[in-house]
């Protein structure tokens, strides 16, 4: 009977939506040409990087922030209740099988390639699409390639470096982006040097989130006893 | 109809479907699941309806992109979260404590309740 009620809601639902978006009119606010009109100034060539980086590069920030909130929220969740103290150890349980050779010779194999990918796909966002997300998406699937290949162990507590390093690209971006409070406003970087710092900014934003996102993954993949 | 349009139309459809599992099941990782469709719905209606008028519109695309990576994260959390209830309780619905007595399961995704409850330490 719930059941039937839900279905009902959301076909309602649904069919209200598409009727509201297909005699929507047009959009009031056009914020393309305004985009156009701050590329020449914005430090890189395509506007999806200028958008993040440049003119909402607030909005990029914060994420990063709610991206190590997430990873904070992960790593307490996943601690151990017999586990006190001594945060700063990777646990790496001995593990009794192997990996399958097909997946280590793959991983041995992928790893050095994703991560050249993971740079060209950094350098490309500049001018075409692309960009740090994209190249830590890259680098934290080779990671997790490398989990499965018994290369990379699950940790139950990231390192001091590992913690260090996740929080390194967010320091970086807060500090460029703090860099112009002296003169103007957050974030508003000189035009002269924008494309520099944006790939600063990337670079170190692609170490990070690919640490966040493949910590995400191995943080979970470390099972205290889940499953028994 | 703009093959835009159709996009934004898709997105509602997986926004309502996502929303009725949210709903319905009971759970959690299916609960997380679904919310994931909802997200993503979401995001389709926002880059199609951006681009209804033919020419895309970066701004909600570079939004699209920032909420993907949240969503990734928070299903990240959601994750963690549900294996900590197991870990504590045995239990991986959304169900309270009344709801569990009716012995309701999901066919295929209930794990095997352990013996143990709260307070008390891992023995292996």
């Amino acid at each position: 009977m719930k059941r039937l009620a839900v279905l009902t809601a959301a076909a309602a639902f649904a069919a209200l939506l598409i009727g509201a978006l297909l005699d929507l009119p047009a959009a009031t606010l056009d914020l393309r040409p305004l985009l156009a009109e701050a590329m020449p100034v914005s430090g890189v060539a395509h506007p999806v990087t200028a958008v993040l980086l440049n003119t909402r590069g607030y909005d990029t920030l914060l994420e990063i922030a709610v991206l190590l909130v997430a990873l904070l929220g992960v790593v307490v969740a996943s601690a151990r209740a017999d586990v006190t103290g001594d945060p700063g150890r990777t646990l790496a349980p001995p593990v009794a099988t192997s990996a399958d050779p097909m997946v280590s010779a793959l991983a041995r194999l992928v790893t050095p390639l994703a991560v050249i990918f993971a740079i060209y796909v950094l350098w490309a966002g500049a001018h075409r699409p692309g960009g740090a997300f994209q190249a830590a998406a890259i680098l934290a699937a080779a990671l997790v390639l490398l989990h499965f290949a018994r290369i990379v162990p699950a940790c139950a507590a990231p390192s001091r470096g590992l913690r260090i390093a996740a929080v390194a690209g967010f320091a970086i971006f807060l500090a460029i982006a703090a860099l112009p409070l002296a003169g103007g406003a957050l974030l508003q970087y000189p035009p002269a040097a924008a494309g520099l710092l944006i790939l600063a900014i990337e670079s170190g934003l692609t170490v990070s989130l690919a640490l966040v996102l493949a910590g995400l993954f191995l943080l979970l993949a470390d099972d205290p006893g889940g499953r028994r | 109809m703009s093959s835009a349009l159709l996009y934004a139309i898709a997105g509602v459809l997986l926004f309502a479907a996502g929303a009725a599992g949210v709903v319905m099941l009971d759970h959690l990782l299916r609960r997380v699941l679904a919310f994931n469709i909802m997200g993503s719905g979401a995001c389709l209606v926002l880059v199609g309806l951006a681009q209804r008028s033919g020419i895309p519109d970066p701004v909600p695309q570079a939004m699209v992109l920032t909420g993907i990576v949240v969503a990734v994260a928070a299903t990240g959390l959601a994750l963690a979260l549900i294996r900590r209830l197991h870990a504590q309780t045995g239990r991986v619905d959304g169900k309270g404590e009344e709801g569990r007595d009716k012995g309701e399961t999901v066919a295929g995704l209930t794990l095997p309740v352990p013996q143990a409850v709260a307070g008390q330490g891992r023995d292996d």
